[in-house]
């Protein structure tokens, strides 16, 4: 198990549009994603799961992943919300 | 187990109407943590082993007798021996008069006192499972819940491997559907599981290219429901060639959820298999097996009776 923190820091935080574009992300690694907000933990790879948490702009949250290429996937979804997701 | 969540006062009384007799200032700041609730009766009359201050205070008729009976200066000395537990909250029911001396013993100690006109026994009736939900263990779980024949099936599986088009044609052959991909699991007892959808995604469906739709609206209010226990898990997986599945039904497996035995059976995929249908007969023999017949066995019953015919013969 790999995990992380990030802060959500772009304009609107993971509304439909970006949550599509870390979905899709997610869902290109093996290993079993999770993001977690407060004490409720969805899967990283489900849109609706998501949204369900409703992550809006100064939320941080904790990404984890288990599996063969758990630190590519932290890592890269990391990566994907500190840049903004390129907006 | 039931320490780490709580429910706010504030809520509790909205969602019963109860009358603010003395509300001190910050009834937002006060909480429920306690899924009991208590009758102070023996504590008023000074028998404090076992009590459990953080417990609702519910003053029906015997304790507003038991007051009655006292002169003013006792009333006020027991009630402010309870009230210097720091309890939580007074809720006097049946409409009852409010003593002016647990007013002013409610002010002092900034404790507030509610008031309901229904009689204890059926305000009891209505908190105690509005407490154990409000204060329930829970669990989000990536899944799919729906209603099939009366059973709360809910579908876990990959991403992907086909949870959300299979609730989808259950909803269209007249089922429901509770919850799609995240599903809010309460321990509500110690015997019942329910779960409900994360209110912002409810009764939303994402189905691949496509894209989300509202079953709600497509369906109509037939088709969805906003919570349902939890009878049966079903695990969806890609059919693995050569993998043993279960041929009979014998063996009565389980799947453990907030530390609760559901009934569950591994269901495998494959492109073309029916697997509404396939949900459909599940669900009606989960409910077969719970009314006492379980179809395994009764095979296998009369295969050893006509086994015992043919040596007897």
């Amino acid at each position: 198990m790999f995990s992380k923190e990030v802060l959500v820091s772009n304009q609107v935080g993971l509304h439909a549009r970006p949550a599509t574009f870390f979905i899709q992300k997610a869902n290109e690694f093996k290993s079993g994603i999770w993001v977690e907000k407060e004490e409720r933990r969805v899967n990283a790879k489900s849109l609706l799961g998501v949204l369900s948490l409703g992550i809006t702009r100064g939320i941080t949250i904790t990404i984890l992943a288990e599996g063969p290429d758990e630190e590519q996937a932290v890592n890269a979804l990391v990566e994907l919300i500190s840049s903004n997701f390129a907006e | 187990m039931s320490e780490k969540f709580s429910v706010r006062l504030e809520k509790l009384i909205t969602h019963f109407g109860l009358e603010r007799i003395n509300c001190t200032e910050n009834t937002d700041d006060i909480s429920i943590v306690s899924v009991d609730v208590n009758r102070p009766g023996i504590q008023l009359s000074g028998f404090y082993d076992c009590f459990d201050p953080t417990r609702i205070q519910l003053f029906g008729m015997v304790e507003h007798a038991y007051l009655a009976s006292q002169p003013p200066d006792v009333r006020e000395k027991k009630l402010k021996e309870l009230f210097s537990n720091k309890i939580p909250v007074v809720i006097v029911t049946r409409g009852l008069e409010i003593f002016d001396e647990l007013a002013a013993v409610s002010k002092e100690f900034d404790v507030p006192v509610l008031r309901t006109s229904f009689t204890t026994t059926s305000f009891l009736s209505r908190l105690i499972p509005f407490l154990h939900t409000e204060l329930a263990p829970r669990i989000t779980r990536h899944g799919v819940l729906v209603e099939v024949y009366g059973e709360g099936v809910l579908l876990l599986g990959e991403s992907g491997v086909g949870k959300s088009e299979a609730a989808i044609e259950l909803v269209k052959r007249g089922h429901r559907l509770i919850a799609d991909d995240a599903v809010e699991i309460k321990k509500v007892s110690a015997i019942t599981l329910v779960g409900s959808s994360p209110e912002i995604i409810r009764h939303f469906i994402e189905i691949r290219g496509i894209g989300i739709i509202d079953v709600k609206r497509l369906f109509g209010m037939g088709a969805v429901k906003d919570s349902e226990k939890i009878d049966l898990v079903l695990h969806l997986e890609t059919w693995v060639e050569g993998k043993h599945y279960d041929r009979l039904g014998l063996t009565n497996e389980v799947t453990d959820i907030l530390g609760l035995p559901i009934p569950s059976i591994v269901l495998p995929v494959k492109p073309g298999r029916n697997l509404a249908v396939i949900i459909e007969i599940s669900a009606m023999n989960n409910r077969l097996k719970r009314a006492g017949y379980n179809a395994a066995e009764e095979l296998n019953k009369r295969i050893m009776a006509n086994m015992d015919i043919n040596w007897e013969g």
